[in-house]
């Protein structure tokens, strides 16, 4: 460390300068004074930057949630251009394969897609997350960065079609994800009046709400739908009410105040929210 | 229930700075003075800040600033970054000693750092990231130099930051995290721009952060952690939704992970403690108002009778 200190001080940008930041990063990769010394020895000695990424990719497993390492790795892959591209790729692949939801490592992927380009698989690199692990947040959010923002598939409209089928499906499955339930919400945004009148959207409430009466998210996904102005099937409404009498007896004066009590009832760590959900409803929601 | 150790973390802040030698000393070396930062606060949160000697911190945080640049580094010789100057300021408005500042050079300084589109780096390298939007407009507040900046500009970029939740990522696209979320409403709140906020969604997503054990996580499917309670508690007063959350059992799991022997709190159950951890912790009891604690600022991170500016 003192021999750091004292070519740091002295500024001396040599090749036994470079030498020993590597010995001091091994030592303490967080220390960004470092670092940045380490890419001003690098300009000045003209370094093979590939060399330099071959150095971070054996650092980098190790030291995963390291702020540094990744900022040292754009600023080298910024250098190395367009062509960095696919192996950035790979290492970010990397890295999330050992831990899904490394943040470092997904904002580094969503850089790289946007700053070098190689978006041609990534809506397929979300699935196949999502097929090992539907729960995984992080993808299902690369998901939605990818449909409103590749290049290649027309934006959000022209993808909504097939996502809320992709997305009704991974409902079905697990209908105590969270992820799936904004991620539709999502598909939406800005245009309530067409998540009111979509049929399947009131329909997959329906079906998770026969087998499971006090499914959190499907009840909450109805609740904004009354409030939107949707209009209940009977069969909905005796779903509900069915529910309702199971959980508190009595029956309430609307159906989105009945889902507001059952959801008290049966999310309680959340009841006041609810609460005052229930609050909020207006007299003309159904 | 269980009770605040107030008496043995104060003990376990003070030792901290007497271990200059070890392994967690050696990690810390870079950042210490964000470590000095969580510990004085969470002191002064349990009105011990008298415990030390103030003339001997300023002067040291004094060695750690850069007289050319106006920035300050972690440590004395290491460079200087928003993150630390954040922290150097926080740490002279603590013992109301601002007044030993060239505040003109430090705020020019972070307003250097400001993007073309709003954003902010950290430093002259150039990652960008909302938690530096916070550090500049936090610290630019403190210095009453806001006006430094193009304010419009990085609230813009903090809006572009929204995710479809209603929280927000570290640059835009970037998956909604608690403790994003946090820099994100704290740069709002300084900047009188909450009105961009969908107060309701974001709540809701916020309180869902609270798991069967009473702790917060800071995405979906993660585990609780200590810190939430910082991160999360703390966005959600800025956003007047506290109430949504089961405080008495957030409570309860914060004091779990405290060492009852020892002092210092964990970020789970039986786990080491740290510094930040129990500043996070402190911290979030105080915002839930727990008995005998100085009430702390949701947005500056300080404790109200010193943000009272």
């Amino acid at each position: 460390m003192d021999y750091f200190r004292a070519v740091y001080i002295a500024d001396e940008r040599s090749h036994r300068s470079l030498s020993l930041t590597t010995e001091v990063i091994h030592l303490n990769a967080g220390n960004y004074t470092v670092w940045h010394f380490r890419r001003l020895v690098l300009e000045a000695l003209n370094v093979d930057l590939c060399l330099e990424r071959d150095f971070i990719d054996r650092l980098a497993v190790r030291n995963s949630k390291n702020y540094q390492i990744w900022h040292h790795r754009r600023w080298v892959a910024e250098k190395l251009g367009t062509e960095a591209s696919e192996r950035e790729l790979e290492f970010t692949k990397k890295i999330l394969d050992l831990d899904a939801k490394n943040y470092h490592a997904w904002s580094h992927r969503q850089w790289v897609l946007q700053a070098l380009g190689g978006w041609q698989n990534e809506l397929a690199y979300c699935d196949k997350l999502l097929q090992y692990d539907i729960f995984n947040n992080s993808a299902w959010n690369q998901r939605y960065f990818v449909i409103s923002r590749s290049p290649l598939l027309g934006g959000l409209r022209a993808m909504r079609e097939s996502e809320v089928g992709y997305t009704i499906l991974a409902i079905l499955a697990n209908p105590e994800n969270e992820s799936p339930w904004r991620y539709l919400r999502g598909l939406y945004q800005g245009e309530t009046e067409l998540l009111v009148s979509d049929n399947q959207i009131s329909e997959v409430c329906l079906k998770i709400l026969k087998t499971n009466q006090s499914s959190v998210f499907a009840l909450g996904l109805l609740l904004d739908l009354l409030c939107y102005g949707f209009q209940p099937s009977g069969e909905l409404r005796g779903v509900i009410e069915s529910s309702r009498n199971l959980e508190a007896g009595s029956a309430d004066s609307n159906l989105a105040t009945s889902i507001c009590s059952i959801l008290e009832a049966v999310d309680p760590m959340r009841s006041n929210y609810w609460g005052w959900r229930r609050s909020r409803i207006s007299s003309q929601v159904c | 229930m269980d009770e605040l150790e107030s008496d043995k973390h104060v003990k376990y802040i003070l030792s901290i700075e007497k271990k200059k030698d070890d392994v967690e000393a050696l990690l810390m070396e870079h950042l210490r003075i964000n470590g000095a930062y969580w510990g004085l606060t969470t002191l002064d949160i349990l009105h011990k800040i008298s415990a030390v000697d103030p003339e001997e911190v300023i002067s040291w945080v004094m060695k750690c600033y850069h007289e050319d640049c106006g920035g300050f580094g972690g440590n004395i010789g290491h460079d200087p970054h928003l993150l630390y100057t954040l922290s150097a300021v926080q740490i002279l408005a603590l013992f109301d000693r601002i007044d030993v500042l060239d505040a003109e050079k430090v705020s020019i300084y972070v307003a250097g750092l400001q993007n073309e589109d709003g954003s902010f780096s950290g430093d002259m390298w150039g990652e960008i990231d909302t938690r530096f939007s916070y550090c500049a407009i936090c610290c630019l507040s403190i210095l009453h130099c806001l006006n430094k900046i193009n304010v419009e500009k990085a609230v813009n970029y903090i809006v572009s930051c929204k995710n479809l939740d209603g929280g927000f990522g570290c640059t835009p696209g970037g998956e909604s995290h608690a403790g994003q979320i946090f820099c994100c409403i704290g740069a709002l709140a300084i900047t009188g721009s909450l009105h961009h906020v969908d107060r309701d969604l974001l709540g809701w997503w916020l309180c869902e952060r609270q798991c069967k054990n009473g702790g917060l996580n800071g995405r979906p499917e993660k585990d609780a952690d200590v810190c939430y309670s910082w991160w999360v508690l703390s966005s959600l007063i800025m956003i007047d939704r506290v109430h949504w959350i089961d405080k008495d059992k957030l409570t309860r799991f914060i004091l779990n992970c405290q060492d009852k022997e020892n002092g210092g709190i964990s970020d789970k159950p039986n786990y080491a403690v740290d510094v930040f951890h129990t500043y996070f912790g402190v911290a979030g009891l105080s915002l839930m108002e727990y008995p005998g604690l100085k009430s702390i600022d949701p947005a500056y991170a300080l404790p109200v009778d010193v943000a009272d500016w």
